[in-house]
């Protein structure tokens, strides 16, 4: 059984707009915050100082209420060039004296300083979406996903459904915040403020379908420049959220920058989940009825 | 090398990084694994100070290999140049070059001359003397030569004492091992450098070099732009696309700054400042700093239409143009002569604008000594900074070493506007001037600067109106006649640009610099600004997007001079005028139309003079240069890979080790730079030198920086609530293997010491930071403690500021103060509490015999 | 806006230590981002456990006094009924009390949509709220015999989905030990269901009336046990997130209750009111320790990112 809510393009019929959405480049992202800032700017997201991390140069520590974009910070040890022909006995004697400080890291290993700017991830199948009870969370004529401040309820289902964690309650009355991917600039034809900040453009905005191509195009370039663990993330419709309208460009494995590597919009089972929620409904009423039915006062 | 552009300029980062995806090879060479070495295709790590020997390495290997751009060398540069008999280079006199006289720890500089020429100085004196800069000390911008060409040139370059020899000989001990064993990084990365650098040079293909803070505030902070020029010449790479030394400056407008400046020596276009001795008329100042060839042979014209710019029609022939009335220049009055004076008593009163140098100054402490001997202090600021509260509000409050009742200094605080709420130009590193609108008014008290200086003007004015005095005269004569807009009276920015652009008679406005005259007919504020209004247009406002225009985009607001993109563009073609290739074309010479052409920039160079043209003998000023000698700005047209005037600290880089260091200096026994200013007093010791004992105690290197989060001192980001929070706490940088040496917990707490004081970081261990293997057989690991500086007492995230940590001194040149390297200690825990911080303090003075 | 303490992060930030020690890029590990959760832990508090518990009494009694009804033991319907109504009464108010406001409550009835169990569930709690209500009302005071009639079967109906569709409502999300728990975890609080309202009502009834809810607490406190068990097994490594902390705690709390209350109702509870009204608290401190030990596991299952990445890993991987 499948359940859906998908509304959109037919509900919006000829307002519906092509869908819209972010490709993430992490390989040009220098750790700039400027996207933190400047969505905390515009959508006037509170200030939320958590003091210091010792997470790298990351201080925010993860999306939230007030947080839309979050910059990750990932400092790596790269292995031996293993062009060089090194043999582990050598390479062993190489990383020794490097800890000791008597070689340079280059000549044992390298650092990889990985930064990645994360924000919602507009699902096409979005739990957050689906699981809401009062239709404060609905999807716009862009296709994007966003929560209505006056409609929300505080109610917090969306929060443990988003299966990458993004939506949160904000303290002051329980209602539930994320990125709303600047509805208010889209619907003026400017694009989102991160993007629009962004200096090198690893946040690129723009039609999905034309994000996706260009997406294609650069991962297979950085493949061919031997970044063999270049991928794209949530770029495939089949996935388990069924693709999302924010994707991303990623140089190792989703879980090193916080992201659930094979994510599943869980309302997907709730077919099999009412199925079995009927069954023991059924049974509990069996259990009564052979409980008071089948036997004495 | 010596920057962090992708966290300190991101925006410019851009063009890197779109460099980079059209196949540019990125290096990055710094101590420190930054946000830029991420994106760099490698990373070369090199101790701190350690710069001219890496770029000395690169110019060896490049004479080592015979990889210079041979023509360009012959014909563009001074390599041929034969230099005179008497000088001796640092090599043959143990670090000390030629001229050096012991007793004044000055240099003498006539023995570095081209041979058979004077180096033109100052009022006639040779020595330097410290108190002014190189350039002041000895004549501005080159010697004199009569057509333009010194007299005696080896075009073969092999005459032993010609400056290409002279190079080779000077960085022959530059080889990779010692490169190497001194720098601590592998001899394979910095042969990747040099080789991908001459790879990427020659007639062919160009590369950059960006450097910014992390050179100049060293005491070698102009030999290190030095060596890097020189590597540059030596390739090609200047003058050309894709080529050049790109300085990025420390903040927005810096360069403005400097070209309009708020320095103490220079007048608006790099024009020196009259000695009273020396100067005594307008004609006495042209002839000792105006060489009479290259375009300083028109100082005349530029100085006068300056003068007409300020006191209009008060200027006359008569009375020199009113020269009498600029202040004339008796000593160095340089950011910490000043501070230091202060803290001696013999300073009155500061306005402090836009700065906060009780958090940005080195010896943070020493600067707030100073200001508390001030009988008032002005600060206009967005906010009461650590500066403008320092009498209420710091650590020896805290200690108790100080009381808010007895600083006598009366504090004033004028709230500034926001770069956003007032109009007028940004100048960024590449001299390109863009204009901007005010967006909004400044809420309540808060005035724009020119509010703000035009009416403090206007009342010292007044107060003036009835005075007879002379002294008076030069306020009253002044120029200060601005239309005033809205309730506040705000005086019209774009006016104030007209004057800096220049008018002739009828107020035409000026196209060029070429159009000044020294007859008092053109008016100028600023000669190498002429023609920012040229047809009565901002040219700065122009913002004609690229995608209309081709990459050079002339139309996008305005670049000194004249709307020159590359400086000395003449350099992009060979000799004959013809570009170097057709891959790097970009200015060539049009012999049909007997012009300067090219891909849309402006020739930086008079533009129908032909590559054939030589001098006549009496020609003077630009028309002594030949047609084939790109450099114009100087006396003898071309590129200075030895310098024989302006610099007090030698005619060519040498390695000298920082002020603190835990290395002896493996080149010569000279072991610091010899002409750096020093102040070693009570308030900011000295750590000892290696090898005299006692340098145990401060065993690391410690290096400050900024983090993209922030800006500068914090005035502008700790009051920020999304800025602060982005780095709300201090911290400092450490290796696992130093924090596993001292015991230092991640995330937990350390404190720093150095003979000036002790502060207390969060500590961030880190791969990033690695020890460096210093010296050869065996190398020992040199650790190195790093400290973004910050933070203060003040704000919405507060913290100690690194700057409390470094002393004072200088590069002689330019007195900049070395905030990149030092030593220090670092101990785990959090530093002591009132007086036992002074105990701790004075406790590593005793153990390093530094407590006099 | 606060700043955080700084004497209060270090702990936290030797927790997650791995600046420190980069994760070296090309090994596999349990990987995370500076060990933070991938996921957001459910914001619920203490209210929804108690109403997963409040419902499945006030459900599972419904039943129990409308087929006490049918059957004509008059003396178990009417306090299985007062048992329902009592449970049904205080379910709203601890929702509101999550939500903040009351209005909230009354804004979830303004859509009704199949894939958020909430809604289904608000109208199935308020059906059975009203159901319950009338037959109850009509129960005591006679009045409103034709509505009550219509009412007592379908609250006995809608009582069964109350019972268990609030573990549609945990297991619809992204939690690992809820999602993976889907077909059982319904079973689970469909038991508890029983368990909770044969002992109440048991206890609530003088024993000679009460034999039907002591066979149905007995029965069922064996059912959830044996569903519990089921359950957790078949989560594999989810298992272990009911073998620590607090799921544990209240895990064992809950085995301990329903073993001892369906041992003592089944021993004393026909001879002792005493005992079948211990035996009944025990009974329902099981049932309501089970939804609590569930309520903290998906707390616990998405705090800790190895319960997020790893299966999904495995996945990938085959």
């Amino acid at each position: 059984m499948k359940l859906s809510v998908e509304q959109w393009p037919a509900a919006y019929g000829e307002d519906a707009k092509p869908r819209k959405g972010f490709f993430t480049d992490t390989s040009i992202c220098i750790g700039c915050k400027a996207c933190e800032v400047a969505c905390k700017e515009w959508n006037q997201v509170p200030p939320e100082i958590e003091g210091f991390s010792g997470h790298s140069y990351d201080n925010s520590r993860s999306l939230g209420a007030n947080r839309w974009r979050h910059v990750a910070f990932i400092e790596q040890r790269l292995p031996a060039d293993t062009n060089e022909g090194a043999s582990l006995v050598q390479a062993a004697e190489r990383g020794a004296a490097v800890d000791a400080g008597l070689a340079s890291y280059q000549e044992g290993e390298g650092m990889r300083w990985l930064m990645a700017s994360d924000v919602c991830k507009h699902c096409t199948h979005a739990a957050c979406l689906e699981v809401c009870p009062t239709g404060a969370l609905f999807r716009t004529e862009f296709g994007t996903v966003v929560v209505q401040e006056d409609v929300c309820n505080g109610c917090g289902y969306c929060v443990p459904a988003c299966p990458f964690g993004v939506i949160d309650q904000r303290e002051d009355d329980g209602r539930v915040w994320k990125c709303t991917l600047c509805y208010d600039r889209l619907k003026d034809d400017m694009e989102p403020a991160c993007a629009h900040a962004c200096p090198t453009d690893s946040i690129q905005f723009g039609d999905l379908g034309e994000l996706r191509e260009r997406a294609d195009a650069r991962v297979q370039r950085l493949r061919s420049e031997g970044q063999d663990r270049a991928h794209l993330y949530l770029a495939d419709s089949d996935d388990g959220v069924g693709g999302a309208g924010a994707f991303f460009l990623l140089l190792d494995e989703p879980e090193v920058y916080g992201l659930p590597p094979d994510p599943v919009d869980p309302v997907r089972d709730l077919g099999s989940i009412w199925t079995a929620t009927a069954a023991a409904a059924v049974a509990l009423g069996v259990g009564l009825a052979a409980a008071i039915v089948g036997g004495r006062k | 090398m010596g920057s962090n552009m992708a966290e300190q300029h991101p925006v410019g980062f851009q063009w890197v990084i779109e460099a980079k995806e059209r196949g540019a090879k990125v290096f990055h060479v710094d101590p420190r694994f930054t946000r830029t070495s991420a994106m760099a295709d490698r990373h070369v790590p090199i101790r701190s100070g350690s710069d001219i020997a890496f770029l000395g390495g690169i110019v060896n290997y490049i004479l080592e290999r015979g990889e210079w751009f041979e023509d360009y060398v012959r014909h563009y540069t001074n390599g041929p140049v034969v230099v005179g008999r008497d000088f001796r280079d640092a090599e043959d006199a143990a670090g000390l070059f030629s001229g050096w006289n012991e007793n004044d720890q000055r240099y003498d500089i006539e023995s570095w001359a081209y041979d058979q020429t004077e180096p033109e100085t100052a009022g006639g004196k040779r020595e330097q003397r410290s108190e002014v800069s190189g350039e002041q000390a000895h004549g501005a911008h080159g010697m004199k030569l009569e057509q333009g060409d010194p007299p005696h040139v080896d075009f073969s370059m092999e005459h032993e004492r010609c400056v290409l020899q002279i190079l080779k000989r000077h960085f022959a001990r530059y080889t990779p091992q010692v490169v190497s064993e001194l720098c601590g990084c592998s001899e394979s990365d910095f042969l990747a450098v040099a080789e991908a650098l001459c790879a990427n040079s020659g007639r062919e293909r160009t590369s950059a070099i960006v450097y910014a803070v992390g050179w100049t505030q060293h005491t070698v902070g102009v030999q290190n732009i030095r060596a890097a020029s020189i590597v540059q010449l030596l390739l090609g790479n200047i003058g050309r696309p894709g080529g050049g030394i790109l300085a990025l400056r420390g903040h927005a407008n810096i360069q403005g700054s400097t070209d309009i400046p708020t320095l103490y020596n220079i007048l608006p276009g790099y024009i020196p400042m009259p000695h009273p001795q020396e100067h005594p008329t307008l004609e006495t100042f042209i002839e000792l700093n105006g060489p009479s060839t290259g375009a300083w042979g028109n100082l005349g014209n530029y100085m006068v239409s300056l003068l007409k710019a300020w006191w209009g029609d008060a200027a006359t022939a008569e009375n020199d143009y009113c020269f009498d009335y600029l202040p004339r220049i008796n000593g160095d009055h340089s950011h910490y002569a000043m501070m230091l004076k202060m803290l001696d008593g013999g300073v009155k009163g500061m306005f402090c604008v836009g700065q906060n140098p009780t958090v940005g100054s080195a010896n943070s402490k020493l600067i707030r000594q100073a200001l508390a001997k001030l009988d008032w202090l002005v600060v206009r600021d967005f906010q009461p900074t650590e500066t403008g509260m320092f009498w209420s509000d710091s650590p020896e409050h805290e200690s108790g070493e100080v009381r808010a009742q007895d600083i006598q200094t009366e504090v004033f605080f004028l709230p500034a506007a926001a770069h956003t709420e007032k109009e007028g130009c940004f100048t960024n590193t590449q001299r390109l001037l863009q204009w901007r609108e005010k967006a909004c008014d400044p809420p309540g008290d808060a005035r724009s600067e020119l509010h703000w200086i035009y009416h403090l003007g206007c009342k010292v004015r007044e107060k003036l109106a009835n005075s007879n005095d002379p002294k008076d005269r030069p306020i009253l004569d002044l120029t200060w006649e601005y239309p005033l807009e809205g309730v506040h009276r705000e005086p019209d920015a774009d006016e104030v640009l007209k004057e800096i652009g220049g008018h002739g008679p009828g107020r035409a406005c000026l196209p060029s610099y070429d159009e000044l005259k020294d007859d008092g007919s053109t008016s100028c504020g600023s000669w190498i600004h002429a023609g920012i209004y040229a047809d009565g247009v901002n040219q700065a406002a122009r913002r004609r997007p690229g995608r209309e225009q081709n990459w050079i985009a002339p139309e996008w607001g305005w670049a000194w001079p004249k709307n020159v993109r590359i400086l000395y563009n003449r350099a992009s073609a060979d000799p004959e005028g013809s570009p170097w290739s057709e891959r790097k074309r970009y200015v060539w010479w049009d012999s049909e139309e007997g012009k300067w052409t090219g891909l849309g920039d402006s020739p930086d160079f008079p533009p129908d003079k032909a590559p054939d043209y030589r001098p006549d003998s009496d020609a003077t000023a630009l028309d002594a240069i030949s047609g084939d000698k790109p450099f114009i700005i100087l006396s003898d047209g071309r590129g200075w890979l030895f310098a024989p005037t302006g610099l007090m600290d030698g005619p060519l880089p040498s390695h000298y080790e920082p002020q603190e260091s835990p290395v002896v200096n493996p080149l010569y026994p000279q072991q610091r730079n010899p002409v750096r200013q020093t102040y070693d007093r009570d308030q900011n010791r000295y750590h000892p030198v290696p090898g005299q004992g006692g340098e145990a105690v401060f065993p690391f290197v410690l290096t400050t920086y900024r983090l993209t989060e922030h800006h500068t001192a914090g005035g502008m980001s700790r009051t920020v609530p999304y800025l602060a929070e982005l780095q709300p706490e201090f911290f400092c940088e450490v290796s696992p293997q130093l924090a596993s040496e001292r015991e230092l917990e991640h995330g937990g707490w350390a404190t720093i010491v150095t003979a000036r004081n002790a502060i207390e970081a969060r500590v961030l261990v880190t791969e990033r930071i690695r020890p460096l293997p210093v010296g050869g057989h065996p190398a020992r690991p040199v650790h190195m403690v790093g400290v973004p500086y910050h933070w203060g007492g003040r704000g919405i995230v507060t913290g100690d500021s690194g700057n409390e940590l470094l002393p004072l001194v200088l590069d002689a040149n330019v007195h900049i103060n070395e905030y990149k390297a030092a030593t220090c200690d670092i101990r785990p825990g959090r530093r002591p509490r009132g007086r036992q911080r002074l105990s701790l303090v004075a406790d590593y003075r005793r153990r390093a015999g530094i407590d006099r | 806006m606060s700043q955080s303490d700084g004497a209060a992060s270090p702990a936290r930030v030797s927790q997650r230590d791995d600046a420190a020690s980069p994760t070296p890029a090309g090994e596999r590990g349990p990987v995370s981002y500076h060990g933070q959760p991938v996921l957001k832990e459910p914001v619920w508090s203490w209210e929804i456990p108690c109403y997963l518990f409040t419902g499945g009494l006030a459900g599972a009694s419904a039943g129990v006094a409308y087929g006490a009804g049918v059957r004509g033991w008059e003396t178990l319907s009417r306090r299985a009924w007062l048992t329902a109504s009592a449970a049904i009464a205080v379910s709203p108010p601890l929702l509101i009390s999550d939500l903040g406001r009351p209005e909230r409550f009354f804004n979830m009835l303004r859509v009704f949509k199949v894939t958020s169990p909430m809604s289904v569930g608000s109208w199935i709690l308020s059906l059975s709220g009203a159901t319950i209500s009338v037959a109850a009302f009509h129960d005591w005071t006679g009045r409103l015999p034709r509505p009550a009639a219509v009412a007592r079967p379908l609250a006995a109906v809608s009582g069964l989905a109350l019972s268990t569709y609030t573990a549609a409502l945990l297991t619809n999300t992204a939690v690992p030990v809820w999602h993976e728990a889907r077909r059982t975890l319904p079973f689970v609080f469909g038991a508890g269901a029983a368990v909770s309202a044969g002992g109440a009502c048991a206890a609530a009834t003088p024993v000679d009336c009460a034999g039907g809810a002591r066979r149905l607490a007995i029965g069922a406190a064996a059912a959830e046990l044996a569903v519990t068990q089921l359950m957790e097994r078949r989560l594999q490594m989810h298992e272990e997130v009911y073998r620590s902390g607090r799921a544990a705690l209240f895990s064992r709390v809950s085995r301990g209750c329903l073993v001892a209350g369906a041992a003592l109702m089944g021993a004393r509870g026909a001879a002792s009111r005493r005992a079948a009204v211990a035996a009944g608290a025990l009974l329902c401190a099981g049932g309501l320790a089970t939804r609590w030990s569930v309520f903290e596991a998906g707390k616990q299952s998405a705090a800790d990112p190895r319960y997020v990445v790893e299966p999904q890993r495995r996945r990938l991987d085959g």
